[in-house]
């Protein structure tokens, strides 16, 4: 396996995706020997895991059961440690087709963070691209290296520990793309302007205030950006439930009888009470918003080098 | 990689995108064609050997010339008002006729220049407020300073420009949309896909670019031929096309029972059905036939293929009988060609099949006018396990039916039912708000995840298999039954 490439068997050193059900899940690092507690019940990795294909199902100690997935970078995503707030797949996913990525593209981008983008990034510019990805956190620099590492792609992305806005990311001239997720990004504006390609490079800016969205937009404005775009995007994720809803009783259009509820002499109504009160209801499927939802992430600002 | 060093140049037969602030359109490049583009007309002959996105202007003779750098004069503190209170609109405040403006045109002055004469003449501008005197002067700009882009043709752009011309041609998915089709399918190079779209071949090319020529893509297709309209806009190298398959959504029945056979091809399209009608801001008909009868029979040979007659009305003339006679090769040729046309359909369709009967694919992706519910339980029987799927609809209530369809087949995990919503954003200093709202238009997705799909359920009565079932409460939580 590698977030790059899909593979058909659960081996020695993979990341597994450990699928419990509805939304609960946990990455785990597979090794000959190891042991994962789940509510379950254990996971022996040497006989459950190893050897088996992704997409099994896994009976854990206790009789229950889960499913062991293939990861890719959307599974990571929501799984990860988090070093820092990270971005989830709807930003990501306009993100890497406003900035026209794909195979052989050559991506800058700062902060690291947790590395939630950088695993999508990678994925999409493989095999024959690159990530150069500036994080100025010496620890959180170095625990991406050692997770690029474990995932198998370190050799598509290279981490530098320094501050982008004071010495920009370490290449000039050869990328495609170029992405800001950090406090100040107007002052990187002009070190994404070198980084990028002679003509027609793509830059994109993710910030959570208005505020800073401006001052960005004005540097873009200044450093002869064009098409500057700002734009915000929001998931709205629907559970579908089947609902049932009463009929409310408006009475008889018969005025004598003198009854107020449902009545199983009356001729009009058929069967008993009880299926009276039964079939007084509606059964319906229908895709239901979720109670809380996210209502805002940062704002995404994208232009292009002329 | 093809990408760092300079910048692509406009070749002639490239399909380009024109651009005017927010209006695209693609065309062919081709000499001495007349393109009309927001209200302009041009040859793009001029275009040629330039690098993508250079911006142009329209010259009085129809010709494109390479729009030179203005220094924008500076903004010495200019005289301005305070508010509207006293600015009353009666049509009058602008000194310059139609007429007067004509004129200037057909002088040959530049825009900006009318733009200039448009500010002089107007008698309301000095009380305008400095936001409504660049607004003011935005607008004119926009309306005289006609400038055109032209852009290489990308995911965003064309699926952009196809959601602001012919959203109808693509079941009205939003770009967003689109966008997270790719991401929660991991499309990446290296992957063996199954498309079925009827997005006119955006969905594919969108793939395409994702998979940058690695790995392999088999699109099923309605009817008698796939349709790639689209898909020859991004001007993807040949060898993209290499490993594109396609089969037809008619035999996947057939397929799956074991029954398959190339005894009977899908109809032959018509040219004309196919076809679709490029009317505005969508290449020319000639560039995508010529990808999509790539693989039809010889053609317009208009002639009868029944040599007995030929042989009745045989001339005594001996240049009529070699006329004939020559004939007579052709229509056996066309024969032949035909032939030989046929058996490489049916080996493609043997290929094909046999890539879907291994039952690996590493993802399947669905964006139709069609019911997903009977696409997606049929397809998914050619994906490997551990793979993610995505449906596009532009209807949420089918998708409830096929997310409880596929819950009572199982083998998936992760359902989920979703749309996104999109906003943009004015932003200028003092004066930034939310530009246009597009919600509730992009369409919605249902995706998921495979997992190894047990066949044979344990028998209920058989108290070994009873010791196996999950606890009740686990099944209910799996199943996401509303409880």
């Amino acid at each position: 396996m590698s977030f790059v490439e899909y593979g058909d068997t659960i081996k020695d050193g993979d990341t597994a995706i450990v699928f419990l059900g509805h939304e609960s899940m946990f990455p785990v690092k597979v090794q000959h020997g190891t042991v994962t507690q789940t509510k379950y019940g254990v996971i022996r990795h040497s006989t459950d895991l190893i050897g088996k294909k992704y997409g099994s199902k896994v009976t854990c100690s206790k009789g229950g059961w889960v499913f062991i997935l293939h990861p890719t970078p959307e599974l990571w995503t929501m799984n990860l440690p988090h070093r820092t707030q990270i971005l989830y797949s709807t930003d990501i996913s306009i993100i890497t087709m406003m900035l026209e990525l794909k195979p052989g593209s050559i991506v800058c981008e700062s902060g690291t963070g947790s590395g939630s983008l950088s695993h999508a990034l990678i994925r999409t510019v493989a095999p024959t691209g690159h990530l150069y990805t500036v994080e100025f956190h010496q620890q959180r620099a170095e625990k991406a290296r050692e997770e690029f590492r474990e995932h198998g792609v370190e050799h598509l992305v290279t981490v530098t520990n320094q501050d982008v806005c004071k010495n920009g990311f370490g290449v000039s001239n050869i990328a495609d793309a170029v992405f800001l997720d950090i406090p100040s990004p107007w002052e990187a504006i002009g070190h994404a302007k070198s980084a990028l390609k002679a003509e027609g490079g793509r830059i994109c800016s993710f910030s959570p205030c208005i505020e800073q969205v401006q001052r960005t937009c004005l540097a873009m404005e200044e450093y002869g950006f064009t098409e500057i775009n700002t734009l915000e995007i929001l998931l709205r994720v629907y559970n579908v439930r089947t609902v049932s809803l009463q009929i409310p009783d408006l009475g008889k259009a018969d005025e004598d009888n003198s009854s107020t509820g449902f009545d199983s002499s009356n001729p009009s109504h058929q069967g008993s009470p009880c299926a009276n009160l039964q079939q007084g209801t509606v059964q319906f499927k229908s895709g239901v918003p979720l109670r809380e939802v996210v209502g805002h992430t940062g704002y995404l600002t994208f232009a292009t080098k002329s | 990689a093809m990408e760092g060093g300079p910048g692509a140049r406009i070749r002639e037969g490239d399909c380009a995108v024109l651009k005017r602030d927010e209006v695209f359109k693609a065309v062919s490049v081709l000499r001495r064609r007349k393109i009309i583009f927001e209200k302009q007309w041009f040859y793009l002959d001029n275009a040629i050997g330039h690098i993508y996105g250079t911006t142009f202007e329209v010259t009085s003779g129809g010709n494109l010339q390479p729009k030179q750098e203005v220094e924008e004069t500076a903004t010495e503190t200019k005289e301005a008002g305070t508010d509207n209170r006293n600015i009353v609109d009666d049509g009058k405040s602008q000194k310059l006729t139609h007429d007067d403006i004509k004129a200037l045109k057909d002088k040959g002055i530049k825009g900006q220049e009318i733009v200039q004469q448009l500010i002089e003449n107007s008698t309301t501008f000095r009380d305008k407020t400095e936001f409504a005197q660049d607004k003011y002067i935005k607008k004119k700009k926009k309306k005289y300073e006609a400038v055109i882009t032209i852009v290489k043709p990308s995911t965003r752009i064309l699926s952009t420009m196809y959601y602001a011309r012919e959203p109808g041609k693509i079941n009205h998915m939003r770009y967003d949309t689109l966008a997270q089709m790719l991401t929660l399918g991991n499309i990446h190079a290296g992957n063996k896909m199954i498309v079925m779209e009827t997005c006119a071949g955006l969905v594919l090319g969108a793939v395409m670019e994702r998979m940058g020529g690695y790995g392999s893509i088999i699109q099923m297709y309605p009817g008698g031929g796939p349709v790639r309209a689209a898909t020859s806009c991004f001007g993807f190298p040949k060898h993209f096309f290499d490993n594109l398959h396609e089969f037809p959504l008619s035999k996947v029945q057939s397929l799956l029972s074991g029954t398959f056979s190339t005894e009977t091809l899908p109809a032959e399209p018509e040219e004309n059905t196919l076809l679709e009608e490029e009317s505005n801001g969508l290449p020319e008909e000639k560039q995508s036939s010529l990808q999509e009868t790539e693989e039809e029979p010889a053609p317009e040979a208009p002639m009868d293929i029944n040599p007995t007659e030929e042989q009745d009305t045989m001339d005594i003339n001996a240049e009529d009988v070699e006329f004939k006679e020559n004939k007579e090769k052709e229509n056996k040729e066309s024969v032949r060609e035909k032939q030989i046309k046929q058996w490489e359909r049916r080996k493609k369709l043997k290929e094909a099949a046999a890539l879907l009967r291994e039952k690996n694919a590493d993802g399947l992706i669905v964006a139709s006018k069609f019911h997903p519910t009977p696409l997606l339980l049929s397809l998914l029987e050619f994906v490997a396990p551990s793979r993610p799927f995505v449906v596009y609809c532009q209807y949420k209530e089918p998708l409830l039916e096929c997310y409880t369809k596929l819950r009572e087949r199982g083998g998936v995990v992760n359902l989920k039912l979703s749309e996104t919503w999109l906003r943009n954003y004015q932003v200028l200093p003092d004066r930034s708000h939310p530009k246009l709202t597009m919600s509730g238009g992009g369409g919605y997705l249902l995706s998921g995840i495979t997992v190894l799909l047990e066949k044979d359920k344990p028998d209920p009565r058989n108290s070994e298999a009873l010791k196996m079932e999950e606890p009740s409460s686990k099944r209910c939580k799996l199943q996401d039954l509303p409880c």
